[in-house]
């Protein structure tokens, strides 16, 4: 072997040796602590997906398999027929295609899937469209108007607000108002709350998505909007919340042996001013309404085993010609998302050794 | 007879530092992305994605290129365990810069989630819907970034000490420099 000889090496004195071998520990030492700052190790005040997913799970208890929030739902499926309406204002092909198969799950939102179905007056409703094209746009909406807050700083807050005090396993009963009195953007908030009850009927809620997103046509214009589905059923005159805790699936499962259940895809235009980054706040006055087309849900199935089971709703998963907005909560949501669709993932196979019924 | 190169091929050296600087910044992504609740999340992503499947290429073209070419032998008088720890961590190097990428692409798919490089270039899922296996490729996709990450500071750390103390020309095979 031809050693190519490199020109003379002169010994390196004591001193020059330590220099280098300190300059070498030096870069290496300066590259991990760069990576170590960027992960959030050098920063444990840092607001990461793991700390919502934990603050969730503290609230509400360990439930492997399910879903951090959210847990208690069932799946659905069907499809959406598009209205000529939204083509002028977004390319993508949900809105082209006379007819998009969905899939989707109603829950109610609490990270404890055996909450009463009675215990919240929240519904909450999450789609994904599976476009002909391969894309796909999904989408997580509730039945109240507004978010509480509009950061997920103050998200946090709210969870810390309502977490178990150690000593007692029960929340302190002045956290909530404390923090509500600490925080006046969940104003808007509150005051639906006081005037909603919970539903008897997945099938008659109004969902909205909160959130502002973009519209994008194809010659690149941008138009804000917020979105929501309204139902085509009604309750019955005087209806309310039967006693039980397990009542919707049911009824939702007896609702579509009679047939299709269906919602109007409204589409609400921003005016100039709204606010498209703060889904705490209403928009209020006249607003030009889009409808989209009709969600037509043909079938339900258990979560157990449905199809919406293994579907993260991650509300950015969006397809060509709708756009995120720069509310910070959608961020946020597909981040800690991601987190706790990791971990329940992992827990697929302890889904059916869990217990079925209702825990204390 | 031919004399044994002391460089690597121009080639070469060009993928070597380009990837390089590819591959820090996606280490870099990856670590801040999935430690952010912010829309630096979103936008980490949405780098993260097109940069891999490009790292993904570039590594198969650095394949055909190193067993095409002549490589600059590592010193005669190298000590053994060194001249073993340099051709393994290079074989751990390549192995990660191909499967990582693979790793993403059938993470995001095992997800079910469509694979998009932007909003509108879609990539073929590798697998289909699975999610304990999402769970379990998800997994090996972040402790193989850690492990490219440290394979990356050992291979930099060695590089110096090449450069710096034993002052072979191996740094110099690869930066090209005379000296």
């Amino acid at each position: 072997m031809v050693d190519h000889s490199s020109p003379p090496r002169p010994p390196l004195s004591t001193a020059s040796l330590i220099i280098r071998l300190a300059s070498i520990g030096v870069v290496v030492a300066v590259v991990a602590g760069a990576f170590a700052y960027v992960n959030g190790s050098l920063d444990p005040q840092r607001l990461r997906p793991k700390t919502l997913v934990n603050a969730l799970e503290t609230n509400n208890g360990l439930h492997p398999g399910y879903r951090r929030n959210h847990a208690k739902g069932v799946c659905v499926a069907g499809y959406f027929e598009s209205s000529p309406e939204a083509r002028q204002y977004s390319s993508a092909q949900v809105f082209s295609e006379a007819r998009t198969p969905i899939i989707g799950r109603f829950a109610l939102p609490s990270g404890n899937p055996y909450a009463p179905d009675s215990s919240v007056p929240i519904r909450s409703f999450a789609l994904q469209f599976s476009l002909a094209n391969g894309q796909q746009w999904r989408t997580g909406m509730n039945s109240m108007p507004v978010f509480p807050v509009g950061t997920p700083e103050a998200f946090f807050e709210m969870l810390k607000a309502g977490a178990p005090d150690p000593a007692t396993g029960k929340p302190n009963p002045a956290g909530m108002p404390a923090f509500f009195a600490a925080h006046p953007e969940t104003a808007p908030f509150l005051a639906w709350v006081k005037t909603a009850k919970p539903s008897a009927s997945y099938a008659t809620e109004t969902y909205n998505g909160i959130n502002a997103f973009y519209l994008v046509n194809a010659s690149g214009q941008r138009q804000a909007v917020r979105w929501g589905v309204v139902p085509q059923s009604q309750d019955a005159a005087g209806a309310a919340a039967p006693a039980g805790s397990d009542f919707l699936e049911k009824d939702l499962a007896q609702r579509l042996v009679a047939g299709p259940l269906r919602w109007q895809l409204n589409l609400t235009l921003a005016n100039p001013g709204d606010p498209v980054d703060d889904a705490s706040k209403t928009w209020t006055g006249e607003h030009k309404v889009l409808n989209a087309g009709t969600l037509v849900l043909e079938s339900s199935q258990p979560q157990m085993d449905g199809d919406c089971r293994d579907i993260n709703f991650d509300p950015l998963v969006l397809p060509s010609g709708i756009e995120a907005s720069n509310d910070p909560l959608l961020a946020a949501r597909s981040a800690a998302y991601a987190s706790s669709y990791l971990r329940r993932t992992s827990e697929v196979s302890q889904l059916h050794s869990a217990p079925q019924e209702s825990k204390p | 007879m031919n004399a044994q190169p002391r460089f690597f091929a121009p080639l070469a050296r060009l993928l070597h530092w380009l990837m390089a600087l590819m591959i820090i910044a996606m280490l870099f992504i990856g670590a801040g992305m999935v430690a952010s609740v912010s829309e630096r999340h979103e936008w980490l992503i949405h780098l993260h994605k097109p940069l891999g499947i490009a790292i993904l290429a570039l590594v198969i073209v650095r394949l055909v290129v190193r067993f095409s070419t002549r490589q600059p032998p590592l010193p005669a008088d190298l000590p053994l365990w060194q001249a073993l720890a340099a051709k393994a961590s290079h074989v751990v190097l390549y192995a990660l810069m191909l499967v990582l990428p693979l790793l993403g692409w059938a993470m995001i798919s095992a997800a079910g989630d469509p694979v998009m490089l932007s909003s509108s270039v879609q990539l073929p899922a590798l697998v289909g819907a699975n999610a304990p296996l999402f769970a379990v490729l998800r997994k090996a996709h972040g402790y193989l970034a850690y492990l490219l990450f440290l394979t990356v500071l050992l291979h930099l750390a060695a590089a110096l000490f090449h450069g710096l103390i034993r002052r072979d020309g191996v740094l110099q095979s690869m930066t090209g420099t005379k000296d």
